[in-house]
């Protein structure tokens, strides 16, 4: 997970955005890809290796997440899981009768924000919360929100750009209530939290193993023994009919010692992680005037620290980083190449032009303090330096 | 998004003529200053020319490289020449853009518009009557 090598310079916050793969997750798939190639479909040796390789990493993802392997559906990642979870269960409960209703946020990821609006075109319809100023939703909104045709509550776990940590537990209370279905996307809570299935209170659950040091494009959704879902590919009855296609049988073995590894090192990794990002912070604010934290005052995930530098944008404050060699992101990596503000740091209430100014800085277990104090020296400059190329003049 | 041209990162890195000229012959501005990429453009015109030019921006790393691309190309012509700089130009000056930030060269365009309009204006007063 050192791949830092080639050039010493090369110094990565951008965690959220994706991970390197781990030496031990690579070393993992590599069999899968020639030498033990078999369908694990199919019935002789060959495909015997692949299925075994299969149900073991399904146990090691069960056993991160506090499921029984049973309750893990193998799909092409994140994207894919928030699909299944939101399309899968609205198929399975609506009814012709009534108009379903499906209660999310307005800071999800566009995986879930994005289907929901594709949703809403066939009949479905949809509130999106609000988030506080710290970027939490609240569970008494989405209990005021629930009519007798809800069919599902979507709400992440940890929020991708600001890292603040939803009140899951208090929303499944209200799902349970109301005999509703609780999806959660929990892509950037996994790997950098402990995550426990029945403590978040989840029927559904998204994970992506790319966030968290395992390879890209192969992901997991939990789903709670006994939750109505129906399959959104039709094909072949692979994943117990849920997922067709032939499964990725390298990325799922990467993506089970991803999980296996996690769950070893996440304590010493959390705390080493948080103490960076704590220095980040303090830093930023000492050094730089008129900037803030985003969800500073919320509950989030150790490695998040998203900031606000007024009067310079997001998008030429992380191009200069990155040619001084730091690589982090503006909005979430998903909105580059739009010029629109952040939606979350928006529903947050945050001026659009601020909200244009904010940069995330998210960290790693392989982040180090070097590495933190040369970031410290860079951004102050950096900021400086386009402020004085801005008409817009602060009070300092 | 990917650059490939020196001549982007140098005007982003080093951009040329920053700052604003004080008491200037003429200002021009371009953009939105509550939403989103702001230029201000300050002039001298010495002898029908553009003797000095200066910029402040706050925009993303196109639209800086762009105007400090474009106050390189007014600098010492004719406000005639400098009415003439278009937002393809300047574009061409940082070695082409991508599609979603080939606007931001326009911004470079308009202000200096602007600030040579704000010039002939100013004049067009100053002049003693008939
Ligand atoms: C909260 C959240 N959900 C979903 C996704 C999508 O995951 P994937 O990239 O595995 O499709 C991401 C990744 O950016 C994310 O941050």
């Amino acid at each position: 997970m050192n791949d830092r090598d080639e050039k010493g310079t090369r110094v990565y916050f951008d965690h959220n955005a994706t991970t390197g793969a781990r030496r031990e997750v690579v070393e993992a798939m590599l069999p899968y890809f020639s030498r033990r190639f078999g369908n694990a479909s199919s019935l002789h040796l060959f495909g015997q290796e692949a299925r075994n390789a299969v149900e073991r990493a399904r146990s090691q993802v069960a056993s991160l997440i506090g499921a029984e392997p049973g309750e893990i559906i193998f799909t092409s990642g994140g994207t894919e899981s928030d699909n299944l979870a939101i399309r899968g269960v609205v198929a399975a409960k609506r009814t012709p009768a009534r108009r379903p209703h499906v209660i999310t946020s307005s800071i999800e990821h566009p995986a879930v924000i994005r289907t929901c609006r594709a949703l809403e075109k066939e009949g479905v319809d949809v509130t999106f919360l609000p988030v506080n100023s710290l970027g939490a939703v609240s569970a008494e909104e989405v209990e005021a929100a629930v009519r007798p045709e809800t069919l599902l509550i979507s709400v992440m776990l940890a929020n991708n750009e600001t890292g603040v940590i939803q009140p899951s537990a208090a929303i499944a209370g209200v799902a349970r209530r109301g005999g509703i279905a609780f999806h959660v996307d929990a892509v950037q809570g996994a790997g950098k939290i402990p995550v426990d299935a029945g403590a978040v209170g989840a029927d559904l659950m998204s994970i992506s193993a790319h966030k968290f040091y395992g390879p890209k494009g192969i992901g997991a959704l939990y789903i709670r023994r006994g939750t109505g879902i129906e399959a959104v590919l039709t094909g072949g009855h692979q994943e117990s009919g849920l997922r067709a296609g032939t499964e990725n049988v390298p990325a799922i073995a990467g993506f089970g010692e991803a999980c296996r590894i996690s769950a070893d090192r996440l304590g010493a990794e959390m705390a080493h992680i948080a103490r960076l990002r704590d220095r980040i912070e303090r830093g930023i604010l000492a050094a730089i005037p008129d900037v803030g934290i985003n969800g500073a005052g919320a509950e989030r995930v150790p490695n998040t620290c998203n900031v606000t530098v007024r009067r310079v944008e997001g998008e030429a404050l992380t191009l200069y980083l990155s040619v001084l060699g730091f690589a982090l992101s503006s909005g979430s990596a998903c909105a580059t190449g739009e010029t629109d503000p952040s939606h979350v740091l928006i529903a947050m209430g945050l001026d659009p032009v601020d909200a244009q100014g904010s940069i995330r800085i998210s960290l790693g277990a392989e982040n180090t303090d070097e590495e933190v104090d040369a970031f410290l020296d860079a951004l102050p400059r950096v900021a400086a330096r386009l402020r004085e190329m801005s008409p817009i003049r602060g009070k300092c | 998004m990917e650059f490939v041209d020196g001549r982007f990162f140098d005007h982003f890195m080093d951009p040329r003529n920053v700052g604003r000229i004080e008491d200037p012959d003429g200002t021009g501005a371009a953009g939105d200053p509550s939403c989103g990429d702001w230029l201000l453009v300050t002039i001298r015109v010495e002898r029908g020319k553009i003797g000095e030019i200066r910029f402040l921006c706050r925009g993303c790393s196109s639209a800086i490289a762009t105007s400090s691309a474009m106050t390189e190309l007014a600098a010492g012509k004719s406000l005639e020449e400098a009415l003439a700089i278009t937002a393809s130009e300047i574009e061409g000056a940082v070695g082409g853009l991508p599609e979603e930030k080939k606007h931001c060269s326009l911004l470079g365009e308009e202000a200096l518009k602007n600030a040579v309009a704000d010039y002939l204006a100013r004049r067009e007063k100053g002049r003693p009557g008939p």
